[in-house]
């Protein structure tokens, strides 16, 4: 009786600590709204510790208002003198033992979630015969301050706009070519850096219905300290149904490269390829080695949610942000790479860059 | 002497702190530097909260702000907390075990200018080009990119100051295995006392990987070595575990002797002996123990394996249980007296319901998979301000107010005490307990702004109205200060009435040689025992004899100074300035030639004779 009692209290508290954190934050960046398996798991393992931690406290909290609204010094008492008591070996076993079977409880869950997490053997799993894992397999590859989105068993690479699809296990690869940096995407699970040192491997799922009430579109963050515009080292993420994505994947692999219709734009392509091709690549299938993509694959630039990670996605902003990128982004490396832009090449190179699209939207 | 103090110039009291090796005019002058670096600090961090107060803000740069962050932390952790801790070891620990002094006056006063030269170059960093970057964990990938000398002034400033407090530490062990008055055995000694011995044994293990890491960083930026260059086949992580082998129990010699603080405070101020006492020391001991083998859970998301990741996950958890001992201790110790809510009461009862709330989510970090989530982000930064400001820092202020008349024999006002610790722990709740949600709801630490439309405005924008409330709390000690020094109303031996420890029976200040005769000590809380047989004084250990005293000297001012120069030197030489090189030598050449000096030349001290002891005014010391 007394059990299912706490049971009982036990249960309401985990309710009542779901619903009020689920208020908490926008379903497409907060933790506290996980949208995949890996979320939830630690969003549970949260919630437990929590509870227990919660209980410490109310213990803690009982004794220490009995303690001190009973025991104060009262008018009267200036020259009482309170009894010395030594210690209590009882009272010390209790408090001793309670902590460490609580910790018990916690433990259990947190390492063989640990380990859970941790397995990506199936990204290890042999090739069939077109090079393609049954995984899906994504390089990150992290610079100062903007991310690139390689599908190895693809061959196709996209930038700033991760994509993926829904319901099933996405394994990553990351890895950071210039500092370290940190590859979060707080809705759909904790982090990993990306190390300068060595590829660090995990998975992530996208639960369809928690993407869609996201509106299929999650916010990813660096959460390692890399510099002047750390915070602003954004990507998105957007989510696909899986026969969608497959159709996504397809479009890239066989994306040609873009022929501009109207003349603003093919004057922007000439000046594109005069002063941006360098660095930035216009096709997704990119096959010159890392160390050779030196800014952001622009393939399916006029399909981004966000223009450098930041800015509103138009063309206004995206004159801005080539204007003076520095005002942007801080320490950005693509201030002064570039001669400087009149008026009409900015409308034109915009326009071109604008028009960059694989799929048909 | 204090009044023979007071008669002479300023000239001369300036040149004789300079000189001092008395550890308790060491003590004031490590208050005096770790307070205006605490203040320091505090600017940095009131700015930092400007910035963060709306999004999209641009009252700072986003490198200037990346800088202020690097500063508030290494300032707060490295110049204030740890000398201010420092100052009360120094202050009060001789006394609390009945020494003359501490064991090497000398190196005591080395200690101190090399901290106090290693801030100072630090600090200029502001003035010569700009304030390291990289924060104050300074992760190798980062620092080696940084450009300017904002991480040459962060690895040698460290690097000087690191070596005073490496000082400090083994100096004070020494004085706590010898120096102990008369029947003061270790399981008599104060818990201030226990806890200034243990974090000093964790200065001594804790220190050398920080200095090593940092020769490391400082030979890959200034000499051309590749420790940590991954092209050339060095490795990042490494600096990583190095400063977490270093920074883990670094957290631990901040807040033990401020859990010592509290518990000299509980007892005190509920009458009561501290209940559990040896369970206390066995738990002081364990965390100092314990603290040494979690440093990789500030790396859970590096990538070391599930394997390490659950090792440490379950040694981080094991930790909660000495500390929950303490907790409990402390509530029992309450239970049952008779309470004054005096200030430094105030601060401790409201330590308690702080430091557990910064503990239990300590222990949520704990669990490894969830801290995936928590990992760098404002949650982190919430937890830590729990533990460091709801631990350390109300133990600094507690121990402030505590102590105040013991260190300069005048009490703070308690009515503006009360209104200090009203502003800054409300303000302190209002800061950082939201930031637990920001990190959940997405937010990284060390942001310089944050974009609108992620639903972190309300949040940030609370804080900072906290962090305002702080700096209210902070200044209004500050004319506490002010005023309490101005009236200058002295105050007996035991100004608080309750006193149970030796400081307590001694003149506030104490004279320059301390305890006239070594006291008897008969048992834990010696002073209350004394009291409870109806005796004002102490049982003395010695007839009246001779004092042996050290001498004042400049030396150790001079070797610190050589230190600063030297880096300089250390540091312009890679912008092939022709002058750096023999500055380098230079400094180099001073701090050797003073350590040279101080070899050679003897200096036996001074005798202060057993007439002149007895001639003054007897109330100062011990009776026969």
């Amino acid at each position: 009786m007394k059990d299912r009692l706490t049971k009982w209290r036990l249960l309401s508290v985990f309710a009542v600590l779901t619903l009020v954190l689920s208020g908490c934050g926008e379903p497409f960046l907060s933790a506290l709204t996980p949208a995949g398996e890996v979320a939830q798991i630690q969003y549970d393992l949260m919630i437990l510790s929590t509870v227990i931690m919660i209980a410490v406290i109310i213990a803690v909290t009982v004794i220490f208002v009995i303690a001190i609204t009973r025991f104060r010094r009262k008018k009267g008492e200036e020259n009482k003198i309170p009894k010395q008591v030594e210690g209590s070996h009882l009272l010390e076993i209790i408090w001793t033992v309670i902590p460490i079977i609580l910790l018990l409880i916690l433990a259990v869950p947190t390492v063989t979630a640990t380990f859970h997490l941790a397995d990506v053997k199936e990204m290890d799993k042999k090739p069939n015969k077109d090079g393609v894992r049954d995984a899906l397999v994504v390089n990150v590859r992290a610079s100062l301050y903007w991310w690139e989105f390689e599908y190895p068993d693809y061959k196709v690479i996209t930038s700033q706009d991760l994509v993926v699809p829904t319901d099933q296990k996405v394994y990553f690869n990351l890895i950071a070519s210039d500092v370290k940096h940190s590859f979060w995407i707080p809705a759909a699970g904790g982090k990993l850096d990306t190390n300068t040192d060595n590829v660090n491997k995990f998975w992530l799922t996208f639960d369809s219905q928690k993407s869609e009430e996201a509106g299929n579109l999650f916010y990813g963050k660096c959460a390692e300290l890399c510099g002047p515009s750390h915070a602003l080292m954004d990507f998105k993420v957007e989510t696909k149904s899986q026969d969608d994505f497959k159709q996504w994947l397809n479009a890239m692999q066989t994306a040609k490269e873009v022929t501009p219709t109207d003349t603003a734009a093919a004057e922007g392509q000439k000046i594109f390829e005069q002063s941006c091709l360098s660095c930035h690549a216009v096709s997704p299938q990119d096959a010159r080695p890392e160390q050779a993509r030196l800014a952001p694959n622009l393939a399916t630039f006029g399909e981004r949610a966000r223009i450098a990670g930041v800015l509103e996605h138009n063309e206004e902003e995206l004159k801005n942000w080539i204007r003076d990128p520095e005002k942007y982004k801080p320490g950005n490396k693509m201030t002064n790479t570039y001669k400087q832009l009149n008026e009409q090449e900015l409308d034109q190179l915009a326009a071109y860059l604008m028009s960059l699209k694989v799929e048909d939207k | 002497m204090s009044t023979i103090a007071q008669k002479r110039g300023f000239a001369s009291t300036v040149w004789d702190y300079l000189t001092t090796v008395d550890h308790k005019k060491i003590a004031i002058l490590y208050l005096i530097a770790g307070g205006f670096f605490f203040l320091l600090g505090g600017i940095e961090a009131m700015l930092i909260r400007i910035q963060l107060a709306v999004p999209n803000n641009d009252f700072v740069s986003a490198g200037f702000f990346n800088e202020l962050l690097t500063m508030h932390g290494t300032t707060m952790i490295f110049l204030a907390a740890m000398p201010l801790l420092l100052g009360f070891m120094n202050a009060i620990m001789p006394l609390q075990i009945g020494a003359r002094d501490v064991a090497f006056p000398f190196i005591n006063a080395l200690g101190f200018w090399l901290f106090f030269f290693g801030g100072l170059f630090l600090n200029l960093s502001w003035f010569l080009g700009g304030a390291p970057d990289a924060g104050w964990t300074s992760y190798a990938s980062l620092s080696l990119a940084s450009e300017g000398h904002g991480i040459d002034f962060y690895a040698l400033g460290l690097q000087i100051s690191g070596f005073g407090t490496l000082m400090g530490g083994i100096n004070f062990l020494v004085t706590i295995i010898n120096m102990r008055a008369p029947g003061m055995t270790y399981m008599r000694m104060p818990l201030f006392t226990w806890t200034t011995f243990v974090a000093s044994a964790l200065i001594l293990f804790a220190f050398p990987p920080l200095t090593v890491s940092i020769f490391m960083l400082m030979f890959d930026r200034l000499f051309g070595a590749n420790f940590f260059n991954v092209a050339a086949g060095g490795n990042t992580i490494i600096w990583e575990h190095f400063f977490w082998i270093f920074g883990h129990p670094e957290v631990y010699i901040l807040i033990l002797p401020a859990f010592g603080i509290f518990s000299e405070i509980f007892s005190t101020f509920s009458r009561k002996r501290l209940f559990g006492y040896s369970s206390m020391v066995f738990a002081t001991v364990l965390i100092g123990f314990l603290g040494f083998m979690v440093w990789a859970h500030h790396m859970f998301t590096v990538g070391l394996g599930p394997v390490a990741n659950a090792i440490f996950a379950v040694a981080t958890m094991a930790i909660a249980v000495p500390t929950g001992i303490k907790i409990f201790n402390w509530l029992l110790t309450m239970w049952g007296g008779s309470i004054q809510f005096t200030v430094p009461m105030i601060y401790a009862v409201a330590f308690i319901p702080s430091f557990v709330a910064g503990g239990v989510t300590g222990i949520m970090q704990g669990a490894a998979p969830a801290d995936y989530q928590y990992h760098d982000t404002y949650f982190i930064v919430a937890h830590f301000h729990y533990v460091i400001v709801g631990g350390v820092v109300l133990a600094l202020l507690a121990g402030t107010h505590f102590y105040w008349p013991k260190m300069f024999g005048t009490m703070l006002s308690e009515k503006i005490g009360k209104f200090t610790f009203f502003f800054f722990f409300v303000g302190f709740h209002l800061t950082f307990f939201i930031q637990h949600f920001l990190g959940l709801m997405g937010m990284p630490r060390r942001v310089w702004t944050f974009l609108p439309g992620q639903g972190l405005d309300t949040g940030n924008l609370v804080s900072s109205i906290g962090a305002a409330f702080m700096f209210v709390g902070i200044v209004s000690l500050l004319v506490n200060i002010v005023i309490t020094s101005v009236k200058n109303e002295k105050v007996g031996n035991d100004p608080w009435g309750d006193g149970r420890t030796l400081e307590w029976a001694i003149a506030s200040p104490p004279p320059f040689y301390n305890f006239k005769q070594l006291p008897l000590v008969r048992g834990l809380d010696p002073y209350w025992l004394e009291k409870m047989e109806g005796k004002q004084t102490l049982t003395p250990a010695e007839p009246i004899g001779d004092i042996h005293m050290p001498n004042g000297s400049f030396v150790p001012f001079v070797i610190s100074l050589g230190l600063f120069i030297a880096a300089f030197g250390a540091m312009y030489q890679i912008d092939d300035k022709a002058w750096a090189i023999p500055v380098l030598i230079g400094g180099l050449v001073i701090t050797f030639g003073a350590m040279a000096y101080r070899s050679i030349k003897d200096d036996h001290g001074f005798h202060i004779h057993k007439e002149d002891l007895i001639d003054e005014n007897d109330d100062k010391g011990v009776k026969a």
